[in-house]
């Protein structure tokens, strides 16, 4: 049961603010993108419609502590078969950009940060896969990069 | 930038784009990109600096999302030429991020005031993103594609993988092509002699999206789609993005081993197949770097000799 006094009719305003969550007030429910999501295929934790469904309805805490909001594979059918435009993949990223400042980052997020942030890549690229590309007569790479660390300091996303 | 071999004047120009993945996890889509770039006259230069494009910190900031694309493509600019993204998440985050740089004043100044700050970089808006399949289906085109072809590929069915950021969302694209009904590796496949296969959930994701979020459901995700193959007997399944790749062929044993099952299914490159098809060996192509050996589709590659 929901209890109305702990919504906050102003979260959908909040997300409508935030880059790419502008369209969620024209969500009228329908389910496509549950119908075709192909995360929901699989595990029925991931449930657009319901979370768009829950922001609207202003249930703030619950949307952004939650795990599904991260269950998003970003494959953008949604996007292409939503009939009001809802633009959801984006939508998903404005939520989690806002789950983020609140404190919600999840620990495999905060893992890739941390690679960002040390090479500029994900995945390092260390002496050994240099020496592999000298070995294919491919260009060697640089190792890593300081401007990444900057860009993640600089907005806050890292010490 | 690498130099680049003299001799005919290339068919056209690009900066290569390997992003995170290619170079460590799939280098052999790097290794038969090349190749077959070069048999085609496609010049491809390189920038040692490129970073990461930004696609995994979307979810996170989409302001530092966008200080991390415009940081390559403001290196890409100094040089005056366009990218060629091997990796379709590439893709999409560098040509998303340039449509709003583009078509943002506002946001393009803000954007140029913490790069040259910051960074000493600026970006003006002025590169052109492309991925390296549709630079050989839409440039090159099929009909020259064809031409190179010396190796008979006409015993092999394979199953074509779009994946997901090649053609969506499509109004960064500018509708290239129909994300309901893509066709470009189809027609790229049969161009280099092959059989394109159809089958269930065709244009499905491979979930490589919530692998580090997820393993399980992420996994899951990719299964489907083997058994799908495999319902249709194919004897590879055919795809270029790096990601997509992991989650097929890395991840291959992974999945057989929790599910029990066996797929045994050969994931090759796009590339490898074409370079096949123009009649360059195996080892060329970085086949030894596939996990699947691709052993028995090797043995219906039937090479025009004399």
């Amino acid at each position: 049961m929901i209890d109305s006094k702990t919504l906050d009719p102003n979260f959908k305003l909040i997300i409508a603010a935030e880059p790419g969550g502008e369209n969620i007030k024209k969500c009228f429910s329908c389910g496509t993108c549950t119908a075709g999501c192909p995360v929901r295929e699989v595990t029925d934790r991931y449930n657009p419609r319901k979370i768009i469904r829950m922001a609207l309805l202003g249930m703030k805490k619950e949307v952004l502590s939650s795990q599904f909001i991260w269950l998003c594979s970003s494959c953008y059918t949604c996007f292409e078969r939503c009939p009001q435009d809802v633009r959801i993949p984006e939508l998903m990223n404005a939520i989690k950009n806002i789950a983020v400042r609140e404190g919600y980052l999840p620990p495999a997020m905060k893992t890739q940060l941390d690679l960002l942030s040390s090479f500029g890549r994900l995945l390092e690229i260390t002496d050994f896969e240099n020496e592999k590309r000298k070995e294919s007569n491919l260009p060697l790479l640089q190792g890593k990069t300081e401007d990444i660390k900057k860009i993640l300091k600089k907005t806050g996303l890292s010490s | 930038m690498k130099k680049k071999p003299e001799g005919k004047a290339p068919f056209s120009q690009y900066i290569l784009y390997l992003g995170c993945t290619v170079p460590v996890r799939a280098l052999q889509y790097e290794i038969s990109a090349r190749k077959v770039a070069e048999r085609i006259g496609i010049q491809l230069a390189d920038v040692p600096e490129f970073s990461c494009c930004g696609y995994p910190i979307q979810s996170i900031n989409h302001y530092a999302y966008l200080l991390m694309a415009a940081r390559n493509l403001a290196l890409a600019e100094k040089q005056g030429l366009p990218i060629c993204t091997l990796c379709s998440a590439c893709c999409g985050s560098l040509t998303e991020a340039n449509h709003e740089i583009q078509e943002d004043k506002t946001l393009r100044e803000r954007i140029n005031e913490d790069l040259s700050q910051w960074l000493g970089l600026r970006y003006e808006g002025g590169v052109r993103v492309n991925h390296f399949m549709r630079i050989l289906h839409q440039e090159v085109g099929r009909k020259r594609i064809s031409e190179k072809v010396e190796a008979d590929l006409s015993s092999l069915q394979v199953a074509p993988h779009y994946g997901c950021h090649y053609t969506k969302p499509s109004t960064i694209y500018g509708k290239a092509e129909d994300p309901e009904n893509p066709k470009s590796l189809d027609e790229l496949i049969e161009a280099a002699g092959a059989r394109s296969l159809q089958y269930e959930d065709k244009l499905a994701c491979c979930g490589g999206g919530l692998l580090a979020m997820d393993e399980q459901v992420a996994l899951a995700m990719a299964q489907r789609k083997l058994e799908h193959i495999r319902a249709e007997q194919a004897d590879a399944m055919i795809l270029f993005c790096p990601f997509c790749s992991i989650m097929y062929e890395s991840n291959q044993r992974k999945i057989e081993k929790t599910s029990g099952k066996e797929y045994k299914l050969p994931v090759l490159f796009y590339p490898q197949l074409l370079g096949l098809a123009m009649g360059m060996e195996p080892d060329e192509l970085g086949m030894k770097m596939n996990r699947v050996r691709p052993t028995e589709l090797l043995k219906k590659v039937n090479r025009r000799t004399g």
